[in-house]
């Protein structure tokens, strides 16, 4: 699960959670250039893969993976 | 005091029609008790008499609970009835939702309705709100027992009594806090109920959270550059125009859309309809919120197997959790059908 609210998803039972920007766009940041967004969204998104091939016991938040 | 008139509903199989190939047996009314009605009766005494048994195939019931709906208050009108009891109906699922409908709609009318669910029943998350329903166990063998506090609550229903809170009377809460005056105030129960805490003595709260469920978690993805990955969205993404009139809050369904052949969700040709957010960056960029062109790039370079043709979408703002779970399960059980071994979700 992407989202900016890691804790909150964690506490209310989501196991696998990555950190997400920001609500309105956990994907990416419109303030960086279109390059440094895009890179940032691909490693959210590697972020969320690592998380489905990783044994878990309870929920964790992942951090994000480099780009 | 003259006897209640009470209604009583019953599914095929407890109403003596059939079993499981009964199932779409249309809603049937019959005079007097019939099958655990009898027990019923047996339990109400003086105090009412069955004059009526409601009776509905499980099947038909559960998948138009509208139009069961609409025949159960067409027959507690012809009946005259006082009372509605239904049920119980233990751990049976469609069953539970055909009480759970019916004591919902009696009490619409205006007419005292009363059930028993055991608590893994999701007729029990779906209608507690709307009507009393008694805890039982998840099998008939409870059935005697369970009868009897029916008929009683049936009968102190029936008769307008004031019922008590659900620790109390042993129904499951409805979650509706009453006004009451008490003689201390409640900054001096708080600062009791601290001190309890803190020393590690029992208190008892006046505001119960609801329970958060935890699941474990699921095993990992076996393979994941072989695994097909599914993406799943609470953000309210939808082909713009909104072609399916998915609702902006409080949510109760959810909508795939095919992204077969697309590299990237193109601004203007997808928005958010998210009534919980300010949408301004995910117009200008739908993959703020379905990573779509993201995820093309690692499924072109071999990070996964592949990605599931259709992304799924519903708005997660002021849904009820108990929505929130019911989609959730059919989304689960969907991409199962189509072969998906693991899924991002994004939320805002």
């Amino acid at each position: 699960m992407i989202t900016a609210l890691g804790p909150v998803a964690a506490d209310l039972g989501a196991n696998r959670v990555i950190r997400g920007v920001k609500i309105p766009h956990p994907c990416g940041d419109p303030t960086l250039e279109p390059s440094g967004d895009r890179a940032l969204r691909e490693s959210i998104v590697r972020s969320a893969l690592g998380a489905l091939a990783t044994k878990l016991d309870a929920s964790r938040i992942f951090d994000r993976t480099a780009a | 005091m003259t006897a209640l008139r009470v209604a009583h509903y019953l599914n095929q199989f407890f109403g003596r029609i059939g079993s499981e190939e009964f199932g779409d047996h249309p809603f049937t009314v019959k005079e007097g008790p019939i099958g655990p009605g009898i027990g019923l009766q047996k339990e109400l005494g003086d105090a009412g008499t069955v004059v009526a048994t409601f009776i509905c195939g499980d099947n038909r019931a559960s998948t138009d609970l509208a139009a069961f709906g609409a025949e159960v208050e067409k027959a507690l009108r012809d009946a005259k009835a006082d009372v509605l009891v239904a049920g119980p109906a233990f751990n049976a699922g469609r069953y539970g939702l055909a009480c759970g409908e019916a004591c919902a709609r009696a009490a619409a009318m205006g007419i005292p309705a009363v059930t028993a669910l055991n608590q893994e029943n999701p007729g029990v998350e779906l209608y507690r709100r709307k009507t009393y329903i008694l805890p039982t166990t998840p099998t008939a063998l409870g059935m005697n027992e369970t009868l009897g506090r029916l008929a009683r609550l049936a009968v102190r229903l029936g008769r307008k009594e004031t019922i008590g809170s659900p620790a109390v009377e042993g129904y499951y809460g409805s979650g509706v806090h009453r006004t009451a005056i008490l003689e201390r105030p409640a900054a001096d129960r708080a600062i009791d109920m601290l001190v309890a805490r803190m020393t590690g003595a029992k208190f008892v709260t006046e505001l119960t959270l609801p329970a958060v469920e935890h699941v474990a978690p699921a095993a990992p993805v076996a393979d994941i550059a072989k695994a097909r990955i599914a993406i799943v969205t609470t953000g309210g993404i939808v082909p713009k125009g909104n072609p399916d009139g998915l609702k902006q809050s409080n949510s109760t369904e959810w909508k795939t859309y095919s992204i077969d052949g697309v590299e990237a969700l193109e601004a203007g040709k997808y928005e958010s309809i998210h009534s919980g957010y300010d949408a301004s960056a995910a117009n200008s960029n739908p993959n703020y919120v379905v990573p779509l062109d993201a995820i093309r790039e690692l499924e072109h370079e071999k990070a996964f197997g592949s990605l599931f043709d259709k992304y799924i979408v519903t708005t997660g703002v002021g849904t009820a959790v108990v929505e929130a779970r019911r989609m959730g399960r059919e989304i689960a059980a969907e991409l199962k059908t189509q072969s998906v071994d693991g899924v991002i979700l994004t939320a805002t």
